[in-house]
């Protein structure tokens, strides 16, 4: 789904972020790891081709498409439909003029998924219904209640917006979900719901899931392999369990001792 | 599921809080209804036609025949300014109108594109910002024909760049917010980002503005009126009716104070509006 080759983003002479190898396959969990500033969220956004003003080199191949040389459309295709991102902040990533069906609406519309699920006949239902049909799938599939849809933004928690964004990225039909920070500014709690919704979507739809956190308990119970940045560097990568287990950097080891 | 239980009580308290609590706001938009319908009613309400020439009742003050008196050639003041209001409000609605949707869009457009795009609209704006405004407004109103169309497009030509500037830069902000990046994300095209999530989000500050303004409008319309340069002889115009009546002041008071306090008390009653407005609808009075 994704893959990476000698990934460099520079600001100016500042490197930012430097990967040197990043693969995420179908059904698999990645997550970067490390503090503020060490570059995980810029590798996000460079996989997406939104890192503006910034250069960048190296390979970038996301669903099939080439990310560095591809035209400005033919991003926009992938964002979303195929690659969808979960941000930190989820209620901050919300419209508050729009309602949340609108705007579940406007994406499918957007990417054209009313019309393809109408033609492969995959969803029952004429129109408008066969839409309102994958909205409510896609809201039930987070456990949220499909009543969500004609909320605002500020009328639902964070947990449920959250949930909203990850119920968009699969009535859309993402092949990947990329996650950043997606649990930092839940309640604990909170956290837990999201986090299984995740995992289930994984197991159930074969999500590939990158996720970006500096929460290593979160990524212990969920990610396959790990890479672990600082100051833009790649300083270790491997197994979850190897790297969490026998950390073999310094830096990774003092993340494992700031654990609570 | 208990989830989304929890969060239905604060949603109801909230939806409630933006309306106007302010009791000053209320009065102002009373007074705006009231003065609207009066010169909407205007046929109706009015106790004689609008253009009626009565010379033998020239300058009669005040009195049960005409409440507010009338004029040099015996019009019914009261009447005049019935239909001036009508003249005077379809200014100021022409002016805010033409100055929000061309200064919205260039603002909205150059606050959300940034760099060239947003230094070149800024540069037009300022040189019209640069002008002092009735001064151009004049000038304008001198070049065109004067009439009611004249002023309008005179004033507006000098009240857009501000709309541009304000939301330009409401709309800068807007544009760091994280839903116009999700939009990005989404692979929303950047028209669509601008129409959908940074125009309609920047509206709020732009509306109080107008209300806060539409006084000043009519004031301005009546300063080009007063000058000869905007609503002509016979329509009736509050400003115009102001420099007929402003030489008979000393003998003849109605004649001017009138259509005067029709103008304050609309300004007013606008202001009060946009200071309320501004108040239901700053956040931070909004978010608990």
């Amino acid at each position: 789904m994704i893959e990476v080759r000698d990934l460099q983003v520079r600001y100016g002479e500042r490197v930012v972020a430097s990967v040197p190898e990043l693969d995420v396959h179908a059904g698999e969990c990645v997550a970067i790891v490390g503090e503020s500033g060490s570059g995980k969220s810029t590798t996000l956004l460079a996989l997406l081709g939104l890192t503006e003003g910034a250069h960048v080199s190296g390979n970038i191949r996301v669903c099939g498409v080439e990310v560095l040389q591809a035209p400005e459309r033919r991003l926009r295709e992938i964002r979303g439909a195929r690659v969808a991102l979960v941000m930190q902040s989820p209620q901050a990533a919300l419209s508050p003029t729009t309602r949340l069906g609108t705007l579940m609406r406007r994406a499918l519309k957007l990417h054209g998924r009313g019309e393809q699920a109408a033609q492969r006949g995959t969803v029952q239902g004429d129109g408008r219904g066969k839409v309102r049909r994958i909205m409510v799938e896609a809201v039930e599939a987070v456990m949220l209640d499909p009543g969500i849809l004609r909320r605002y933004p500020h009328e639902i928690s964070g947990g449920q917006a959250q949930r909203f964004a990850i119920a968009l990225a699969i009535a859309l039909g993402a092949e990947v979900i990329l996650a950043d920070e997606p649990t930092s500014a839940l309640d604990v709690t909170v956290q837990a719901e999201v986090v299984g919704v995740l995992r289930r979507l994984r197991a159930e739809r074969g999500l590939a899931l990158l996720l970006v956190s500096h929460d290593l308990a979160l990524v212990s119970t969920i990610a396959d392999r790990v890479l672990v940045m600082k100051d833009g560097a790649v300083v270790e990568s491997g197994p979850a369990g190897e790297v969490l287990a026998e950390p073999s950097h310094p830096y990774t080891r003092e993340l494992l001792e700031a654990l609570p | 599921m208990t989830q989304t239980r929890v969060a239905e009580e604060p949603v109801r308290l909230r939806r409630t809080l933006p309306k106007i609590t302010d009791r000053f706001a209320a009065a102002g938009a009373v007074l705006i209804v009231l003065v609207l319908l009066a010169t909407i009613l205007a046929p109706w309400l009015a106790p004689y036609p609008v253009d009626r020439l009565a010379p033998v009742d020239a300058l009669l003050p005040p009195s049960g025949a005409h409440w507010f008196g009338t004029d040099k050639v015996g019009r019914d003041v009261l009447t005049r300014v019935l239909y001036g209001g009508r003249t005077s409000l379809t200014i100021a609605v022409a002016v805010l109108a033409m100055s929000a949707a061309v200064g919205v869009t260039l603002g909205v457009v150059a606050g959300y594109a940034g760099g060239w795009v947003r230094d070149t609209i800024m540069r037009v704006t300022d040189v019209f910002l640069a002008f002092p405004a009735l001064l151009l407004s004049l000038a304008l109103a001198v070049v065109l024909q004067p009439s009611v169309t004249t002023a309008i497009v005179a004033i507006a030509a000098t009240w857009w760049p501000w709309y541009a500037r304000l939301s330009a830069s409401v709309a800068a902000s807007i544009s760091t917010r994280g839903y116009v990046d999700a939009a990005r994300c989404l692979g929303v095209p950047a028209p669509m980002i601008v129409l959908r999530h940074v125009l309609p989000n920047s509206l709020t500050p732009v509306l109080v503005q107008i209300s806060l303004d539409a006084g000043g409008v009519i004031l301005t319309a009546a300063a080009l009126s007063y000058l000869g340069l905007g609503a002509q002889e016979p329509t009736a115009e509050w400003g115009l009716m102001v420099e007929q009546g402003q030489t008979l002041f000393t003998t003849n008071w109605w004649v001017v104070t009138f259509p005067g306090l029709a103008i304050l008390v609309t300004a007013f009653a606008f202001n009060v509006l946009g200071e309320g407005l501004r108040n239901a609808l700053d956040p931070r009075r909004v978010v608990k």
